[in-house]
């Protein structure tokens, strides 16, 4: 039994910012729809199904935003379906609509993912007091900065890694008009003179609160073959979960990344992902999350991601370029994160990226991650068609 | 199409509150349970997926407790929808149609004990124009059965009579929650009456699914899902019919309901009216016997009441008293989206 191959022929995003004061929740998800819709020359009525993913819904105060997002998103009379897998939930979003065409219940599929977080305080709403469980501390980066000075330690990277990979990634979002930050006047000395935060994250080595939402069409073959502009196909997928804390978890390379990972290139046919991979859109919300990836989906050996990004081989000129779109770090709309990895990802392999176009990407891999370091899901695109 | 069958489920047993619990303390046993019946190992399954809501739970990412428990290590193939598990267990069909996986575990558990559930719902609603009067999940159900009187579809003895069957029959349910004779009490929100609303409760359930060949080695009847869909409507009470559900009748379509007869529905409608609405949207006769377990009406754990009306009309399929069964379940206010399953078992 063959699944059927899956073609990405639409992606649409809103212009990320801190806050889209002039829309409500329901505009902003539509107008990153009708961007999809749009680049697909598709109308509603095309659309099979709805996958709309966010993370967790106190972000707006909204119980099952779907429901009321039902009308917006033209899904009434249609199935919807509404993922929420944490941090990565952008990523699994647009992997379970996938599945939908894959499995040959759809033709056609749109999903979204969105955050707007103007609605309420991001950090505030990951550190609900609850009796008798360990308080997440003011956020993420206070969850995540002792798993980078493991890294640190554990490698004897130098301090000054995490500035490169910040120093870059916003200038790379200087050339993506969808970006949040675009910080013209940038340069290594202010990334470096930024208040520290969580030591050692400072201020410029973390991600914005972002309203953004990011929508992609899905189709099958058929579909693929109507469509007006060259599709990205994906070539590989899968989710991976462990469990947040327990005796023997490596949270600095955790198993689950390796393992999604490892299944992911098997499916795609990658025996050496540094060789077979053009580019990569990871999920780095914190600096040092490049380097730390970089190992963990094996684009380097232990202990040797830092010096990919030290000696600028994930620069947009580099050998391998990582977050041409300036990342996580330059637009952070969290449910929507992990599926603008996955549509830059697209985009890259259907040359669509303007200006953060990387020449000649032809296998791109999108990647998303999230709790605490447990949930993963990525995908690789390419711009040829599956061979089986 | 892959054939895909239920092969095992499980539940607790409802209850007012179980403050002496957590959530993962009260899903264990059902995960437990649903493993044992057929053997398996949670490193056996090919893909794990939930359904919760982190309204219930009152904090952020509330499923990653429950995948703690659930043992995910080495890592798992597993996902999450914030909805109820009935619509957990259509994703995990989608997984095992693809073929990546031929065997999968679904749970859903909601506590309604810890808040104000009615207060609670009203955030689904539209955050703008609705949400900010607060109408509660009764009042709006209130609405929907008055405009079934209205119609001339029902009245309150019909629905006091819906009532009455339900706890009835949960008499045979050592999980439900409400059994036996209860009386129809007072208004709680006119037309509807103490006695045509839900419990409110905490509960579980879990589901195993299996492909093919594998579905037959892990269960003695397997409960093959002949056809499963889902589907939404307009969110804006004002822009309904609520006295009909043509998405209910949609999904049903597609999932192949009307092509022959079923000889049981398992329907999740937490209040009296809204059976009225589902048995016209579903044409279901006086030969279906509706609900057996009591449905929502005798337990109604919010996030799993749905995906245990599959559990309830699958397990009838194991246990060879029904042969073609249908499974409903429903989530938003008045019936807004409707998933429906049409479940049968191997020739007798």
């Amino acid at each position: 039994m063959s699944k059927e191959p899956v073609a990405v022929v639409g992606v649409g995003q809103t212009k990320h910012v801190a806050a889209r004061r002039d829309v409500s929740i329901a505009g902003l998800v539509r107008e990153a729809a009708q961007r999809a819709l749009d680049d697909a020359e598709l109308t509603w009525a095309d659309i099979d199904a709805v996958v709309i993913g966010k993370a967790p819904d106190f972000f707006e105060g909204v119980m099952m935003p779907e429901l009321y997002l039902a009308d917006a998103l033209g899904a009434v009379g249609k199935p919807m379906l509404r993922v929420h897998t944490a941090g990565s939930v952008g990523g699994s979003t647009a992997l379970v609509a996938a599945n939908l065409v894959a499995a040959r219940v759809h033709g056609t599929v749109l999903t979204l993912a969105f955050e707007k977080q103007s609605e309420s305080n991001a950090m505030w709403g990951l550190s609900l007091p609850i009796p008798f469980q360990q308080p997440l501390l003011a956020g993420a980066g206070g969850f995540f900065a002792p798993h980078v000075r493991a890294y640190m330690r554990r490698t004897g990277a130098p301090d000054t890694v995490g500035s490169l990979v910040a120093y870059k990634d916003r200038r790379n979002a200087l050339k993506n008009p969808y970006a949040h930050l675009h910080e013209h006047d940038i340069t290594l000395e202010k990334v470096q003179a930024s208040p520290m935060l969580w030591d050692p994250i400072r201020y410029s080595e973390t991600c914005p609160s972002s309203d953004g939402a990011c929508a992609m069409v899905l189709t099958d073959r058929a579909g693929a073959a109507r469509a007006p502009r060259p599709p990205a196909w994906m070539l590989g997928g899968a989710m991976r979960s462990e469990p947040t804390l327990f005796a023997g978890k490596d949270a600095v390379s955790p198993q689950a990344g390796k393992d999604c990972a490892a299944d992911v290139y098997r499916q795609a046919g990658i025996a050496d992902p540094r060789r077979d991979i053009d580019a990569v859109e990871m999920y780095v919300p914190f600096s040092w999350y490049e380097p730390m990836w970089l190992e963990n989906l094996g684009f380097a050996d232990e202990g040797e991601g830092w010096k990919l990004t030290e000696s600028g081989v994930t620069e947009l000129g580099g050998d391998l370029p990582v977050n041409m779109s300036g990342g996580v770090l330059s637009t952070n709309p969290i449910g929507a994160s992990g599926m603008i990895r996955f549509a830059e990802a697209a985009l890259q392999v259907r040359g669509q990226a303007g200006e953060h176009q990387v020449e000649g990407a032809r296998r791109v891999l999108g990647h998303a991650y999230g709790g605490g370091s447990q949930f993963f899901s990525m995908w690789l695109v390419g711009s040829e068609p599956p061979q089986s | 199409m892959r054939d895909i069958a239920l092969v095992a489920f499980a539940q607790t047993d409802h209850r007012r509150t179980s403050d002496d619990l957590s959530e993962v303390e009260m899903l264990m046993p059902v995960l437990h349970d649903v493993l044992d019946q057929t053997g398996l190992k949670t490193a056996d399954i090919g893909f794990t997926c939930s359904g919760s809501s982190d309204y219930l739970a009152g904090r952020a990412f509330s499923f990653t407790l429950a995948l703690d428990g659930v043992g995910a290590w080495p890592p798992i193939s597993e996902s999450h929808v914030e909805m109820d598990g009935a619509w957990a267990l259509y994703e995990a069909w989608t997984k095992l149609l693809t073929g990546d996986a031929d065997t999968a575990l679904v749970y859903s558990y909601g506590k309604s004990s810890p808040g104000s559930v009615r207060d609670v719902l009203t955030r689904q609603l539209d955050p703008y124009y609705v949400a900010p009067l607060w109408p509660d999940s009764v009042a709006l159900a209130a609405l929907q059965a008055q405009a079934l009187i209205d119609a001339g579809d029902t009245d309150e003895p019909a629905l006091a009579a819906v009532a009455a069957r339900s706890r009835a029959d949960a008499v045979a349910n050592s999980h439900a929650q409400l059994r036996g004779s209860v009386p129809q009490g007072d208004y709680l929100v006119r037309p509807l009456r103490t006695g045509d609303c839900p419990p409110i409760g905490d509960g579980a359930a879990a589901v195993i699914l299996a492909a093919g060949e594998r579905a037959r080695e892990l269960c003695r009847r397997p409960a093959w899902i002949r056809g499963i869909d889902h589907r939404i409507e307009a969110h804006g009470l004002g822009v309904r019919d609520l006295t009909d559900s043509p998405s209910t009748r949609l999904a049903a379509e597609k999932a192949g309901a009307f092509e022959r007869p079923v000889d049981t529905a398992e329907l999740h409608a937490p209040f009296t009216s809204q059976e009225v609405v589902l048995r016209k949207a579903l044409r279901l006769g006086d030969e279906v016997r509706v609900n057996p377990s009591g449905g929502a009406l005798a337990a109604n754990p919010i996030m799993a009441a749905g995906l245990i009306r599959i559990g309830e009309a699958a397990a009838g399929i194991h246990r060879g008293e029904s042969d073609r069964a249908l499974a409903h379940a429903t989530s938003g206010p008045c019936l807004q989206q409707n998933l429906v399953a049409v479940l049968e078992g191997d020739p007798r």
